[in-house]
């Protein structure tokens, strides 16, 4: 590589493209900030001696790097050194970049060249330019304008003819009209046919500003698809398929009816299937949002999205891919989802109520004139000044840059935000319905039994080598009040019972009721010391940290709340008591959360669901809005509108309320705009307004609207 | 009147070239990371060894 002259240019030319290689991993960096974060991980990665090369996209907050044949492994532990977390991303879910984006900023860039040209040669005509000069002036526009706008304003006529087709009226109807009306004129004036002014620069300026309407409405849910794609490729499920000689690491995808897998303490069950060796504890709760886990052994069927906690188990896989509850159950969801896009947007109803009054407005103007005057080219002069000047360019703009705004906003502070019409529908909301397991609370529970010294320190020298949520709990107790677990020797785990093992002489057991302890419907669990009684051992569920704030403030807006969930009445009462949630129901069925809030919709009100689980999928497609935790299962964040990824319930109440900011902003926007059609309209039905006019009415209620929408909120 | 003659084609190629170089910065992919550029631009690590840039093709 050679050295370049300057500094400031080696920067900006890289090498020759050849000699540039493909990028083989893709690597998401989520704690990544700073120029430093950039240099340090590009450093730690080059310094590899596999790695041809490594570059950072701070705004995607990923690096991408060509390694061939380098495992990602590798380059993780490289980062973790450097101090990065950093997680692969599965290109094959992150989908085909956007390329209509790029397109549309093409268009932009040759309207916005052809519409500073042509408004040039504008001022010239309008400062009375006559005759042969006037003449010129107009052909050389003409010679700019007419491929310019041929070239930037296709997705105009594509939308508007397809709509046509259908023989609906859009927005794109007027607005290709007044497009194609106002150059064509102008192209027979250029010729020398009529003697009007043109209106290539309104052509042109319509073209330009409704292009950056469209273009922000892109960008906005491009950004909001793009991380949620980002969701879906950090998750690639893998399974450990079972072969002759040994196991082998697959994708969940690849699995057959049929196949061997196992499934390790921690897992997540990639398919449906049947027990075949082992015992486990199951934990249920993405599914069911029963907070216990149920024990699991041979020949018990399990569901894809079941977390096995102890044993090691191997399972017949019986049904993979689409075919299991889970993805079916994700189907469902999509039909519920395509009702809810039906919803039409505030854009959506101004455009049904506008269009065909523009239409008639123009026609009427037209017909008016050319009984008045009898003369056909004056008359269409003047229903194109209406056409344009009615033309929803503000209207365009006034919706997608607050909605862009109030997005983006709410991405910096960890909310996503997947749906077009999800700031509307939020800001409706009067009735919060919550999940319990995961949502309200953290998933986790905490030993609710004050234990002894001694015997929380044998219960924890048990409970570390476990997964299962009680043993997690002893252990953080024993943490908390910094008592070191007891030494214990020969420690088994009886998946689906508890754990057993020896201090000194006695036999330790800590398990479920009827095998450490009496058979009982009481507590969680026993501690057996083998010196007296039997403890038992009560649990609580764990409330998330922003729970409490969450709900208060929601109660402070007079919000009416509700707890839907699937465990049993005592662990839901618990939380709804500690809570102050009066409506509470336990032991619902998903169908019986989709029943409640589609009663709840029935009766006038219109409901926010908040789930994480399989169980609150259906509910979170039939709400008027849903939100799910950013740590919810893949089913649930695809129903929802909003997903949190900052962890917490804050984001519930941030999203509602800069939805409600954002709505407030929105009509105040196409108030502004009716406003100023409401003053100019009447001038160009008139025919007092001329091409001058008209751009300046056009570009300053464009301006107007952009610069109410970027005004600071609140 | 006939500077025109001269001015038009001049100013209109002027606009052309800013045409030309805004698709040429596009197509150069100068807008896929503006927070990592404002970052770059401080330092002066790539000042002496321009890096490879590797491509997503994705």
């Amino acid at each position: 590589m050679s050295v370049a002259a300057c500094p400031a240019c080696a920067g900006a030319v890289p090498g020759p493209r050849a000699a540039t290689p493909d990028a083989t991993h893709l690597l998401h960096l989520p704690d990544i900030h700073c120029g430093g974060c950039i240099s340090s991980v590009e450093r730690a990665l080059t310094a590899l001696p596999d790695v041809l090369s490594a570059r950072v996209n701070l705004t995607q907050k990923r690096v991408s790097v060509a390694a061939p044949g380098l495992p990602s492994q590798v380059l993780i532990d490289a980062l973790a050194r450097a101090g990065h977390r950093a997680q692969p991303l599965d290109r094959g879910r992150l989908g085909p970049r956007d390329v209509e984006l790029r397109r549309l900023l093409t268009r932009i860039g040759v309207a916005g060249f052809a519409m500073m040209n042509v408004m040039l040669m504008s001022v010239a005509v309008w400062s009375g330019a006559t005759g042969a000069t006037a003449q010129v002036f107009h052909l050389v526009s003409a010679m700019i304008a007419i491929p310019a706008v041929a070239y930037a304003a296709q997705p105009f006529f594509g939308s508007a003819l397809s709509a046509l087709r259908a023989g609906r009226l859009n927005m794109d109807v007027p607005i290709s009209l007044a497009i194609v009306l106002a150059s064509g004129a102008s192209l027979a004036q250029a010729f020398g046919l009529s003697d009007r002014a043109g209106w290539f620069d309104a052509a042109l300026a319509l073209t330009f500003f409704l292009l950056v309407g469209r273009y922000l409405e892109r960008a906005g849910r491009g950004a909001a698809r793009s991380a949620a794609a980002e969701l879906a490729a950090l998750e690639a499920p893998q399974a450990l398929l079972v072969t002759g000689d040994g196991t082998r690491v697959v994708a969940a995808d690849s699995l057959v009816p049929g196949d061997r897998i196992r499934l390790l303490p921690g897992d997540r069950l990639p398919a449906d299937g049947t027990i075949l060796s082992g015992a486990t504890d199951l934990d249920r709760s993405a599914l069911t949002g029963e907070s216990a886990p149920a024990p699991a052994g041979i020949g018990d069927a399990v569901q894809a999205g079941e977390i096995a906690l102890t044993g090691s188990v191997e399972v017949r896989v019986d049904r993979a891919g689409r075919d299991t509850a889970l993805s079916r159950m994700a189907e469902i969801v999509a039909t519920a989802e395509a009702q809810r896009t039906r919803y039409a947007g505030i854009a959506d109803r101004a455009a049904r109520l506008y269009a065909p009054l523009v239409h008639g407005l123009g026609a009427a103007t037209f017909g008016g004139w050319l009984l008045v005057t009898g003369d056909a080219w004056l008359s269409l002069d003047v229903a194109i000044s209406v056409l344009v000047i009615t033309c929803p360019c503000a209207l365009g703009l006034a919706v997608p840059v607050v909605s862009t705004v109030a997005t983006g906003r709410l991405f910096r502070d960890g909310i996503l935000v997947k749906s077009d019409t999800a700031l509307e529908r939020l800001s409706q909301i009067d009735t919060v319905a919550f999940d319990k397991t995961g949502t309200l609370t953290t998933g986790e529970v905490r030993l609710a039994t004050e234990l002894g010294d001694d015997d929380l320190a044998l219960a924890a020298g048990l409970a570390r080598h476990s997964r299962h949520p009680l043993a997690r709990a002893i252990v953080a107790a024993a943490d908390a009040r910094d008592i070191a677990p007891a030494q214990v020797d020969g420690l088994t785990e009886h998946p689906g019972l508890g754990l057993e093992a020896t201090h000194g002489t006695r036999r330790i057991r800590l398990g479920r009721p009827g095998w450490a302890g009496p058979d009982s419907d009481g507590p969680s669990a026993f501690l057996d010391t083998g010196d007296g009684a039997p403890r038992p051992l009560d649990t609580a569920e764990r409330i998330a940290p922003e729970t409490e704030a969450t709900v208060t403030a929601l109660r402070a807006r007079g919000m009416d709340m509700a707890l839907l969930s699937g465990d049993g009445p005592r662990a839901v009462a618990r939380i709804a008591g500690a809570l102050g949630i009066a409506a509470a129901q336990a032991r619902l069925t998903p169908e019986g959360k989709v029943d409640w809030i589609a009663d709840r919709r029935a009766a006038g009100h219109r409901v926010l669901m908040v789930g994480d689980g399989l169980n609150d999928t259906g509910g979170l497609a039939v709400a008027d809005a849903a939100i799910s935790p950013g740590s919810g299962l893949d089913a649930a964040r695809s129903a929802a509108d909003v997903v949190l990824l900052r962890g917490g319930l804050g984001g519930v109440t941030d999203a509602l309320w800069t939805a409600r900011a954002a709505m407030a902003r929105m009509r105040q926007n196409i108030g502004l705009a009716v406003a100023y059609n409401v003053v100019s309209v009447p001038l160009a039905v008139l025919g007092y307004a001329s091409p001058l006019v008209a751009a300046l009415a056009m570009s300053l209620s464009s301006i107007t609207v952009t610069l109410n929408a970027v005004r600071r909120f609140k | 009147m006939n500077v025109l003659t001269i001015l038009i084609p001049v100013s209109t190629g002027l606009g052309l070239l800013g045409l030309g170089a805004f698709l040429w910065t596009l197509r150069a992919g100068q807008y896929e990371d503006p927070a990592g550029d404002q970052a770059r631009a401080l330092s002066d690590e790539h000042d002496d060894h321009p890096a490879p840039q590797a491509h997503e093709s994705s």
